[in-house]
């Protein structure tokens, strides 16, 4: 037998965050998944327990695995309000924008944010890889590099209430002045340590950019500040719960990204996601604009609404119907669950718009003890996010 | 001199859950709270700066989520968190962890003892079938047995309908708990003392019975069959101590109109005509209503602020006769450091959640045996939890506060009336028994709140300082609550309710006797009813 001196297997193996080490030893559960290719909790203890420490202390999610690129160039701006619906040219110096970019059918790719971080260097994050669709969009234009820089920056998201408190005791002097969106600088062991106010829990919270060398010492210094704030890691199990709250759309939940989706209209566009508000008709030509602005004009096909619905059965994966005896399809269910904040049935929900002001029913099933129910349950239409604390917009934002 | 629609007696979460409904379906109504704070055994108070007790009552699971819900009490500031972890110290070194991992509680228990390890599933099977079926009857009114209206008919047959549900063997079984002690249900299932001892301490909370009492078994189900988000079974922390329910649901109350004054102690229901019409307040005011709810206990109720003549005959000597039996003490001790306990692992996730000091059965029947005497108990039973570990709010980081339930701390001593040195001695006996199981504990000591059964009366009209308005014994259970003949809230003098936990379905944190009350005087006031259904027991 050959003793293999490399891992034979090591191309198909997960890859690991710089976190990883710490991260290791607090997942007690052993639950991983992957994200990107690498390592990923789905949750380390247990996901209800991780839900509540984003929502009552604070908790750590390790964003590492997020795609990053560094756009640089005097043409960067351009080259970004040339690819996204959002007027690039409008965002503030170390401001942070949620955006999203589309074909030119109109059809979304990705969402994800930018950061402003001088006057011609921006960072973009986004769930999925997007180098080509990148290099696309800079085509035509002259001073602009894309780089991936996934793995050349340290990301941590910290968020819940007694978030700002930590970074405080961690030293980061002045953090609290940090508004929604914004980023700062701190000095951290001759490096610099960016932190940014922004998150995907629809709650007080910050995420953490630091070279990747730095990484542990960083954790390390977040944990020692944290220890009496109740932090905690946090896994995908306990941010999709706090995402759903916020009502924020998540890949393969929500939408189908456009350049993955093989039958007709099986992906969306901002309008029918509820993302009217991030197109901007008014600036410089964009990817999709005439398709949008003909679908401004006509309505979007479906609706994501936000329901929340009667008894304590979570509608996942349930048809929406227009009627109590359920003949009448009008959309489906795209999240689910029973929010323990919230004490109530919510869900998010593709909608064919025409029926939006009416009457909704979902036809849940469910299990118990191997036999399967059904319950049909009226669903009420929520304008507002199910979670949305004061303390999530206050500058400076409270201790806890 | 002012009139309203309806009067509440006391501030607690029943009387505020009942005046929210009230006020809902448009009815004006006021409640009147004889302390300076609301939420009487619900109540957070920062009395050490920086620290803030639960001072009585300090979890709750029995929250009512179709309630909670419905009067949208996170939108008014409540967060339920449910916590983890939980210790049992045996007399000696022995340790019992009760891991949140099913498969690593399962493990830790048969370390004890293989054969109850394996007990242990049919055991929660069985209390789960319990609980879901008394659960269904939580957010009812207890139907009359001696009755023939069609209303009284229906839910006879509804609960007929749930009980032959449960199948002959369960029938025999459900009749049995009521009857048995904790221990002895208990040793149908477990070999291993701390095990049992760990189950039979929820079959001792809040009441004067011994782990061998007959009737401390349906007390054991009466902690359990409450759950924290479908859960059965599990405790929550509200963020911001246990006043935060009180105000969340005062929030909801106000909201649709209603309102709350404090430090206006009723000294008498006025009765004109055999109808309450109205409240005398200590301070002499009177304020009329076309009904009054008493939110005070049974007891206290109809032999503190009614006048006996005005009460048909033999009301005064039930209510004189009603067992509300004080049996235990609270200790709220303010913490410079979290303590550390021996034979405890450094696991945060277990080291800080609850405390159970139960010892062995004998322990705690010896503990029962001072009661009986007169006195406290020299070596009682503590359950503890740390809020603090759990809760941002209620004290500064780093330091914490040790919520310490006793059992068993009789209202009357022996050798005669509580003073405040006797009080402390209590509160000393307390310590003496944390400090064994944590060497250091005292040096962390900030401050601490000592209460008796004594000053729990005082404070809070808690007669007798019984937590749950009331023993839960079958005698005085269901439609026996709090006599038979009056178990729908609705009382001997006409126009007088009661909404307390003296009540259906009983003590604990669950606002269904508030609400259930408010259902039955919308019935009879002829409004609209605002209290939901329970559509929360179907797990």
């Amino acid at each position: 037998m050959t003793m293999h001196t490399t891992d034979p297997y090591a191309g198909e193996r997960l890859k690991l965050s710089p976190f990883y080490a710490r991260a290791e030893v607090l997942n007690i559960r052993n639950a991983w998944a992957s994200w990107n290719g690498y390592k990923f909790a789905e949750c380390y203890y247990d996901a209800e327990y991780e839900y509540f420490c984003v929502r009552n202390t604070c908790a750590t999610y390790d964003i590492c695995p997020m795609q990053k690129y560094a756009i640089r160039g005097r043409d960067a701006e351009a080259m970004l309000n040339r690819m996204v619906t959002r007027d690039v040219a409008k965002f503030g110096l170390n401001r942070v924008a949620y955006c999203v970019w589309c074909t030119d059918d109109g059809r979304m790719i990705d969402d994800g944010t930018i950061f402003k971080l001088s006057g011609d260097e921006f960072m973009l994050t986004c769930g999925s890889p997007c180098t080509a669709w990148l290099a696309k969009s800079a085509f035509g234009f002259d001073d602009v590099t894309v780089t991936d820089v996934t793995d050349d920056i340290a990301a941590l998201s910290l968020q819940g209430p007694t978030s700002c408190a930590v970074l405080k005791k961690m030293g980061l002097d002045g953090i609290d002045t940090a508004k929604p969106f914004d980023i700062m600088r701190f000095p951290f062991h001759g490096d610099t340590l960016m932190v940014s106010r922004t998150g995907f829990t629809g709650d007080l919270g910050y995420e953490l950019w630091i070279p990747p060398a730095l990484a542990l010492k960083m954790w390390d210094e977040l944990y020692a500040a944290g220890e009496n704030y109740g932090i905690q890691p946090f896994g995908e199990a306990a941010t999709n719960m706090t995402r759903l709250e916020a009502g924020f759309i998540m890949p393969a939940m929500e939408f189908n990204e456009a350049l993955r989706t093989v039958h007709f209209e099986h992906d969306q566009t901002p309008f029918e996601l509820s993302l009217g508000w991030l197109v901007d008709f008014n600036k410089p030509h964009f990817s999709g604009r005439r398709a949008l602005l003909k679908e401004k004009q006509r309505g979007p096909k479906y609706t994501l609404t936000k329901l929340d619905i009667e008894g304590n059965k979570p509608a996942e994966g349930s048809y929406i119907y227009k009627n109590k005896r359920c003949t009448q399809e009008i959309g489906y269910v795209t999240s689910a669950m029973w929010s323990p904040a919230v004490k109530a049935n919510i869900a998010l929900a593709m909608i064919r718009t025409e029926h939006l002001h009416g009457e909704l029913w979902a036809e849940i099933y469910y299990e118990k003890e191997l036999r399967q129910y059904s319950r049909v349950a009226k669903c009420e239409r929520k304008e507002k996010p199910f979670w949305a604390p004061a303390r999530a917009r206050a500058t400076p934002p409270p201790d806890y | 001199m002012s009139s309203y629609d309806a009067i509440i007696i006391g501030a607690g979460h029943n009387g505020l859950a009942n005046a929210a409904y009230l006020a809902k379906a448009g009815l004006n109504v006021v409640v009147l709270e004889k302390n300076d704070y609301i939420g009487g055994a619900s109540s957070s108070r920062e009395l050490h700066d920086g620290w803030t007790y639960s001072s009585s009552s300090y979890v709750c699971s029995m929250l009512r989520q179709a309630l909670h819900r419905d009067l949208d009490l996170g939108r008014h500031g409540l967060l339920l968190v449910p916590y983890l972890g939980t210790v049992n110290f045996g007399d000696g070194d022995e340790r019992l962890f009760a891991y949140h991992d099913e498969e690593a509680a399962h493990h830790e228990l048969k370390r004890h003892s293989p054969h109850d390890a394996d007990a242990m599933h049919r055991f929660q099977t069985d209390l789960t079938r319990y609980s879901q079926f008394i659960r269904k009857t939580l957010l009812r009114t207890p139907p009359d047995p001696t009755s023939f209206r069609p209303r009284d008919i229906r839910e006879l047959l509804f609960l007929g309908r749930e009980i032959w549900r449960l199948g002959e063997k369960e029938m025999y079984e459900y009749t049995r708990f009521f009857t048995m002690s904790a221990a002895e249900y208990l040793e149908d299932y477990f070999e291993n003392d701390l095990i049992k001892a760990a189950m039979a301490s929820a079959g001792i909370i809040g009441t004067a019975l011994g782990v061998y009492s007959p009737g401390s078994a349906y007390i054991l189900l009466h902690h359990v069959m409450g759950d924290v988000d479908g859960s059965i079974g599990a405790w929550g922390l509200p963020r911001g101590g246990m006043g935060a329910i009180s105000q969340a649901i005062a929030c909801a109350a106000k909201e649709h109109g209603g309102e709350i004054r404090t430090n206006a102690g009723v000294q008498k229901v006025l009765v004109e005509g055999r109808k309450a019409v109205g409240v005398v307040l200590e301070n002499g005011d009177e304020i009329r209503a076309r009904i009054v709810v008493s939110n005070l206990d049974a007891k206290r109720t109809f032999t503190r602020i009614m006048d006996r003549n005005d009460l048909p005959d033999g009301i005064y000597e039930k209510a004189s006769n009603f067992k509300i039996r004080g049996s235990s003490g609270k200790v709220n001790i303010a913490l410079s450091g979290m303590p550390k306990f021996t034979g405890v692992p450094d696991n945060r996730y277990i080291n800080r959640g609850g405390q159970g000091f139960t010892g062995s059965l004998e322990t705690m029947e010896r503990a029962y045996d001072c009661w009986k005497h007169g006195r406290w108990s020299d070596d009682p039973f503590v359950e503890s939890v740390i809020p603090s570990a759990w809760d941002p709010t209620v004290a500064p980081p780093g330091q914490h506060w040790m919520s310490n339930f006793v059992q068993y701390c009789p209202p009357v001593l022996s050798s005669g009336p509580w003073t405040a040195e006797k009080r402390d001695q209590f509160g000393q006996t307390v310590v003496d028994k944390i400090e064994r199981y944590s060497p250091g504990f005292k040096d962390l000591i900030v401050h601490m709140e000592v209460r008796t059964p004594h000053e729990i009366e005082q404070e809070i009209g808690l007669t007798e300082g019984n937590i749950f308005q009331g023993e839960l014994t079958i005698d005085q259970l269901f439609f026996n609550r709090p006599f038979p003949g009056y178990a729908q809230y609705r009382m001997p003098v006409k126009n007088l309710y009661m909404c307390g936990s003296s009540t259906h379905p009983g003590g604990g944190v669950s606002a269904t006797c508030g609400a259930n009350a408010a259902r039955e005087i919308l019935m009879d006031l002829r409004r609209t009813n605002t209290v939901p259904e329970d559509d929360f027991y179907d797990e």
